[in-house]
């Protein structure tokens, strides 16, 4: 007997780019709007960000199904956490959580690429990177997704992030201003837009900080 | 002298006993689903003709592996939507195609769900069957609830979303792409989720065919606050290029219109079709030898 091939498969990457960057006492996410299947764009109208907690917001690019799955999953995690312990998961905290979430599906796995952005117990900014089955590490900026490819070494060379080798270790922390992060976040997609595919349509950026959560909008190419 | 092409069906030792099933017995008839097309096997199992949960695990237990949908068979072509002024316009025609036969050329594939709410459905028309009895359970269950409240279309695309996903989870999907729209309160809602629970809303959706044809045209002319009249006339000119250039679409279509006041459903109708353009005519005078 001929063991049968399932004719379909029960992932698809429906795309996008999403990048994060920690200032020292803001954080900034970013990602861009659209979601496609194969050559077709399916919407250019879809968020990819979701808050987890007050001080934690997630981007996410891959499958969106699963990470739809995974955001509720996260959510119903934390509204838990806040019955028992009667405050807001920080984002250390958040950041554990969701590798532990990634990895408890490691044999069937969410195809969901993340960065975690938020301020840590500090205040200070951070940003978390994961890979789809949970590992998982601080960063001062980080980019997953389609553009990933041709935003991280821009990134690289603007913020002259210090080697991960020297003793003690250096904080990767961006010593720029708010404002000049966002920009510099703003240029990062437009350039992605250009060359990927997948990139384009709108972007959304959510900036933390001390006062609170706000969103920005701007428009990228629709090609 | 008439040439009778042998028709090319998904799974050609069924020809002799399923051809002659009505739709309405081949989805109560699960065990065409657990045939395997090669050879007949000892292991098909009788199912059970009530309507009890499926008890086999379809993950863990080998002889389970026959009874997870692998193809669709009788299936629907595109489904599209748009909002307009007063709520959400729905078309789509009325083939179910078994393979490349137009085997039924009568089949409903929109539905009211509940007050506020339309379902329209692409792909196997079986599992849709399946999904409005689960929609069923789910308005029943909200009506018994007797407290004023009734689930939006907000809702049900989010269990239709759960619904496909769960089902993909355990690798045994339904096998359809679905529109559901709907107005409550004034809101106006209009949403699509896929076989593998993909799920998004917009101002205008299309399945299959409907993403690569319809879709292009009601970016550059959808507006927002259409008249009935111009969203009937861009979702007939949608389904007219559709109706050229799908080979499994049918010109029998119906319009679902729903309002804040309901859901009507359009008798059934034909588009008006020309085919004496000179491109069709000649199709291959630009470029000789393509076609």
């Amino acid at each position: 007997m001929v063991k049968e091939q399932a004719n379909w498969s029960p992932y698809d990457n429906n795309g996008g780019t999403v990048v994060a960057i920690a200032g020292a006492d803001y954080c900034v996410i970013a990602s861009d709007t659209r979601m496609s299947t194969g050559y077709s764009i399916l919407t250019r109208d879809y968020s990819k960000i979701c808050k987890l907690a007050d001080k934690s917001v997630m981007a996410s690019s891959g499958f969106q199904a699963d990470v739809r799955a995974l955001q509720k999953v996260l959510a119903a995690r934390h509204l838990t956490y806040q019955h028992q312990h009667n405050k807001q998961m920080s984002c250390p905290a958040m950041a554990q959580l969701l590798s532990n979430t990634l990895y408890y599906k490691r044999f069937f796995p969410y195809y969901a690429f993340n960065v975690l952005g938020g301020l840590d117990n500090e205040g200070k900014g951070c940003v978390y990177t994961y890979d789809a089955v949970g590992s998982y590490e601080r960063v001062g900026y980080s980019s997953q997704g389609s553009g990933a490819t041709l935003i991280t070494p821009f990134l690289d060379n603007q913020l002259k992030s210090p080697s991960p080798l020297l003793l003690p270790a250096k904080d990767a922390v961006t010593p720029l201003s708010e404002t000049e992060a966002i920009d510099l976040v703003k240029t990062c997609f437009a350039s992605a837009t250009e060359r990927d595919i997948y990139t384009g349509d709108r972007l959304e950026v959510v900036i933390l900080n001390a006062n609170g959560l706000r969103r920005e909008y701007m428009e990228l190419r629709k090609d | 002298m008439l040439n009778f092409a042998t028709p090319v069906s998904p799974c050609p030792s069924l020809l002799d006993s399923s051809l002659l099933f009505p739709v309405s017995l081949r989805v109560i008839d699960r065990k065409i689903k657990a045939h395997l097309p090669t050879k007949a096997h000892s292991q098909v199992s009788i199912m059970n003709m009530s309507e009890s949960v499926q008890v086999t695990n379809n993950l863990t237990n080998p002889e389970a592996s026959s009874q997870r949908t692998l193809y669709p068979y009788v299936t629907g072509t595109s489904v599209v939507a748009i909002k307009y002024k007063d709520g959400i316009l729905m078309a789509a025609d009325m083939g179910g195609s078994y393979g490349s036969t137009l085997r039924y050329k009568s089949v409903e594939r929109m539905k009211s769900v509940g007050k506020h709410s339309v379902l329209g459905a692409s792909g196997e028309i079986s599992d849709f069957q399946e999904i409005l009895r689960y929609l069923d359970e789910l308005i029943l269950h909200d009506n018994m609830w007797d407290d004023g409240n009734s689930l939006g279309p907000k809702e049900v695309h989010n269990y239709l979303t759960r619904l496909m996903y769960n089902r993909r989870n355990k690798f045994n999907p339904l096998w359809n792409s679905l529109v559901l729209g709907g107005v409550k309160n004034g809101q106006k809602y209009l949403g699509s989720v896929s076989m593998i629970g993909v799920h998004f809303e917009d101002n205008h959706v299309a399945t299959g065919f409907g993403n690569h044809l319809a879709r292009p045209i009601l970016r550059d002319e959808w507006k927002e606050d259409l008249s009935f009249e111009e969203g009937v006339k861009l979702l007939e000119k949608c389904m007219r290029v559709l109706l050229y250039r799908d080979r499994s679409a049918v010109n029998k279509l119906q319009i679902a219109k729903l309002t804040e006041e309901g859901m009507t459903i359009s008798q059934p109708y034909s588009l008006k079709t020309f085919w004496g353009y000179g491109a069709f005519q000649n199709p291959t005078v630009g470029a000789e030898g393509s076609w």
